[in-house]
């Protein structure tokens, strides 16, 4: 390498051809045949690009696989291959399953290895080099506001995937940034009546949080809603998000005197810290005289699989369930067909983390067909207090103060007797939208601001 | 002490020849040549990075979009910057993520407090690492070998779990540091950019200039960083070719002679672990500047790995070594990675059904999230058969094409000779 043959003639040529590249003028580049210009990575050419980023290793890994098969049919639907989906029953008849905006649609993948500088990387690669006009996906808060800031310094949109922390839509909103799944906050207003009556007001809790965004947003709403109804909190535990292992932090539990024990975690780690917690016995444990319970705030149909039996009877919130259309009625129609097409393509019911990527998707694509552009301003304008339905949660409201969706919220419980594996969670009740609605100002969200909308480039 | 360094025969790289010959810059012979290729490679970089047309099956491979470019040049520092400590002092230090990341952490606080020039954070973030690393290296450099690692090891690793979880207040742990609109700034002015810049031209201003078929990036944060590596090579140069630098290769030849002739290495050996941690600080707080962001992850002891594998990938102890190593992982864990099961069905869409699913088959596992195992494999095969790094694979190869040179040169001599008789 040290050796190399550098000529005098060859340098020259060098800085001949630097210099004549650099000189072109920027009439040859692709500016002049674009359609649409004037935002970043405005669509040249017949297709357009969007981004899915979702975790491929680390502990929502089986979350990230989900999300990217939703992502898969989701694109699929809007290119007008299969069967549709939710695109029959959604209330915009903007899309016509011909791509978006007459462009067909295509898509780059990326690994957040729920890290957030590892996502912003691949979020970066995927704006810089493939030329993605939105990214979605991410299934951990902690990488969604890492994104979401990126895509809103880049100008394109970023459509939140999996992120329950009150902070996404909260002090870390963004103008770019937009979120259809529910947060902690919605959780703890929809779980805490179902608790009250399940447990009663007199109970003492101990809360294991992860140690993050999410985490800490999740156990200051529970621990908020719960103290209202009387409860007491002993203690909160926070545990790193890459601990495999819970059972040091599961020992001290039963001798704190608590008879609650609040798990938030998620993912591989509510997986890991429910089978320590349920090894110790906690389960079948006494504490002043009640048996001692365990709550997960949020919930999955991926966590219940990954926990099998030890998840019977413990309670939880979840953004979209499956069986919802079946059990609940017609309110929340387009489940049915998503589960449909869903299992028609890969074999088995979707989790919430698909149902919320493949809505966001759907989302995006139906604001930039009735938009006109894609300009993420004109995006923007577009979802910012849009009224939809028939996306399977029933009707939803985008609100243009801190663009988080407002729709019911599932109560669940893990199934005693669940007939095969993917019915192991039972549906409780779902929690109409106005006891889950909240001021924008509220102080669990205060202290951020969306910004003005930026188109980048 | 400088009389015995005068009176040691040059070392292996430098020749008494270079020695005598005046140089640009105090570099001398190959030094300008080896300055010359960096300073080309990194200029033309976007160019030499995309050769491939844009809507060509292969763009897949172009690596001359602005994140990685910058990635590369800024992990080039960092890998020089570690290969001074490692490749002259023989020291292997396992924990040089650390300084990274506390450079990241300066540098947005900067941001946060003062305003989005990155002048101000890239000087504190070299200032923060040179005191946080005279203060690891004070205490780590007591023990050399295993010794010395595991206890940089366990630095690093106590500086991941604090700014992962005791140090929240700072670092913002797992969430990552970032600037929010809430932040005082207190010499942010009205007009200046709202993201890192540099008297006003922000790390992000590119340009895109289309060839043909061809398409290149120019982007400033590129050749912000680019600069500063420059300037980073050019005092490794400095500090390679110095008596210091000499010095540093006797602590590595033999450190018990050192001592016995009466010469305390300990100095020398903190000024090269201080110095390799401020280039890693200043890699840190570029990081931060291209992407204001920082993230606990920064610190754990995979990132410290990585720069250990960058550098014997390269080659340790070579000037341009550690930079080849930096860009070769960086190029495939921002490349191979993307590379899915999608991409794999197009590559082998011409052959039938069946094999072209037996192939996807074999090549799933080494791309996508598999890129691991190929450049694991890779580290594997360059370090049994290649222990110098790339930079032996290209002597090696250079020395064919010499040898093939000389021979004929050989030749055309004894035949001269025969026909002068």
């Amino acid at each position: 390498m040290t050796k190399s043959n550098l000529t005098r003639r060859g340098l020259i040529k060098t800085g001949a051809a630097t210099g004549a590249a650099l000189a072109t003028p920027t009439i040859f580049t692709g500016a002049a045949w674009a359609q649409e210009q004037g935002f970043t990575n405005a669509p040249t050419g017949d297709t357009v690009t969007l981004g899915f980023n979702v975790p491929q290793t680390g502990p929502y890994a089986d979350e990230g696989a989900d999300e990217l098969r939703a992502f898969e049919l989701a694109v699929e639907h809007l290119n007008g291959d299969g069967s549709g989906g939710m695109l029959q029953t959604f209330s915009s008849n903007a899309l016509e399953g011909s791509g978006i905006l007459g462009k067909r649609v295509e898509y780059v993948t990326g690994d957040t290895q729920t890290k957030s500088d590892a996502a912003r990387a691949s979020a970066r690669s995927m704006i810089e080099k493939d030329g993605a006009v939105m990214i979605s996906g991410g299934s951990s808060s902690g990488v969604a506001v890492a994104v979401q800031g990126l895509c809103q310094e880049a100008g394109v949109i970023f459509m939140a995937g999996l992120t329950h922390s009150n902070d996404t839509t909260g002090k870390d909103r963004k103008a770019n940034g937009f979120r259809h799944f529910f947060n902690a906050y919605q959780s703890a207003a929809a779980l805490g009546p179902v608790l009250e009556s399940l447990y009663g007001t007199d109970r003492k809790a101990y809360h294991l949080t992860a140690d993050y965004t999410w985490g800490w947003t999740t156990q200051e709403s529970m621990q908020a809603t719960t103290e209202a109804m009387g409860w007491e909190t002993v203690n909160n535990v926070l545990t790193p998000l890459a601990a495999t292992d819970f059972s040091s932090y599961i020992t001290p539990v039963l001798q704190s005197g608590a008879d609650v024990l609040f798990l938030n975690h998620y993912g591989g780690n509510m997986v890991n810290s429910l089978t320590n917690a349920v090894q110790f016995g906690l389960k079948e444990a006494q504490a002043n005289g009640k048996d001692f319970q365990i709550i997960v705030p949020l919930y999955s149909e991926l966590m219940a699989r990954g926990a099998g039996e030890n998840i019977a009877g413990i309670p939880g919130s979840q953004n979209w369930d499956w069986k919802l259309e079946n059990q609940l009625g017609d309110r929340y129609k387009g489940t049915n067909a998503f589960v449909q097409s869903f299992g028609e393509k890969y074999g088995f019911p979707p989790s919430q983390a698909a149902h919320t990527c493949y809505a966001q998707t759907m989302l995006y694509a139906d604001a930039v067909q009735r938009a006109g552009s894609f300009n993420p301003c004109a995006v923007v304008e577009a979802l910012e207090d849009f009224e939809f339905d028939g996306l399977g949660n029933g009707p939803t409201l985008y609100r243009a103060a801190d663009h988080q969706c407002f729709k019911d919220v599932v109560v669940v419980r893990g199934k005693e007797n669940p007939e095969n594996e993917f019915d192991l969670v039972e549906i409780v009740e779902a929690t109409p939208t106005e006891q889950v609605t909240y001021d924008p100002d509220h102080p669990m969200f205060a202290g951020g601001d969306l910004g003005e909308c930026n188109p980048g480039a | 002490m400088t009389d015995q360094t005068t009176h040691t025969p040059a070392g292996a790289t430098t020749t008494r020849k270079t020695r005598e010959t005046s140089g640009i810059l105090g570099l001398k012979g190959r030094d300008i040549t080896l300055m010359v290729i960096v300073l080309i490679l990194t200029m033309a970089a976007p160019i030499l990075l995309n050769p491939f047309p844009a809507d060509s099956s292969l763009a897949q491979f172009n690596a001359g979009y602005p994140d990685l470019m910058q990635r590369f040049v800024i992990f080039g520092i960092f890998a020089i910057g570690f290969n001074i400590l490692f490749g002259l002092t023989g020291y292997l230090s396992f924990g040089h993520a650390a300084f990274l990341g506390v450079g990241s952490y300066a540098t947005v606080w900067m941001f946060k407090l003062l305003n989005y020039n990155i002048l101000p954070g890239l000087v504190l973030s070299v200032i923060v690492a040179a005191l946080f690393s005279v203060l690891i290296g004070y205490i780590s450099l007591r023990r050399s070998g295993i010794y010395f690692s595991i206890l940089t090891l366990a630095f690093a690793q106590m500086s991941f779990a604090l700014a992962y979880s005791v140090l929240t207040p700072i670092t913002n742990g797992e969430t990552g540091l970032q600037v929010y609109t809430s932040d005082p700034q207190y010499l942010q002015s009205a007009g200046a950019p709202d993201m890192p810049h540099l008297f006003g031209v922000t790390m992000r201003a590119t340009e895109t200039i289309e060839i043909g078929a061809w398409s290149f990036t120019f982007n400033f944060g590129y050749y912000v960083c680019a600069i500063i590596m420059l300037a980073a090579f050019y005092m490794a140069i400095r500090i390679f070719r110095s008596p210091f630098g000499m010095m540093l290769r006797a602590v590595k030849s033999n450190q018990q002679r050192l001592n016995y002739t009466g010469v305390n290495p300990r100095p020398y050996t903190l000024a090269a672990f201080v110095i390799s941690g401020m280039y890693a600080g200043l890699a840190g707080g570029l990081m931060a500047s291209m992407d204001p962001l920082a993230g606990a992850e920064r610190m754990q002891w995979t990132a410290s790995g990585e720069v250990v594998l960058m550098t014997i990938l390269g080659g340790a102890g070579t000037l341009i070594g550690p930079v080849l190593g930096a860009g070769l992982i960086k190029y495939f864990e921002n490349i191979f990675s993307k590379i899915n099961d999608g991409v794999l069905h197009q590559w082998f869409a011409f052959m039938p059904d069946g094999i072209e699913d037996l192939l996807v088959t074999i090549v799933h596992p080494f791309v996508g999230k598999g890129w691991h195992l190929t450049l694991g494999l890779m580290f594997m095969l360059v370090v049994i058969f290649l222990p110098g790094g790339l930079v032996e694979g290209g002597q090696r190869i250079a020395t064919v094409f010499r040898r093939d040179r000389k021979a004929t040169n050989v030749e055309d001599a004894a035949a001269k000779k025969r026909n002068a008789k």
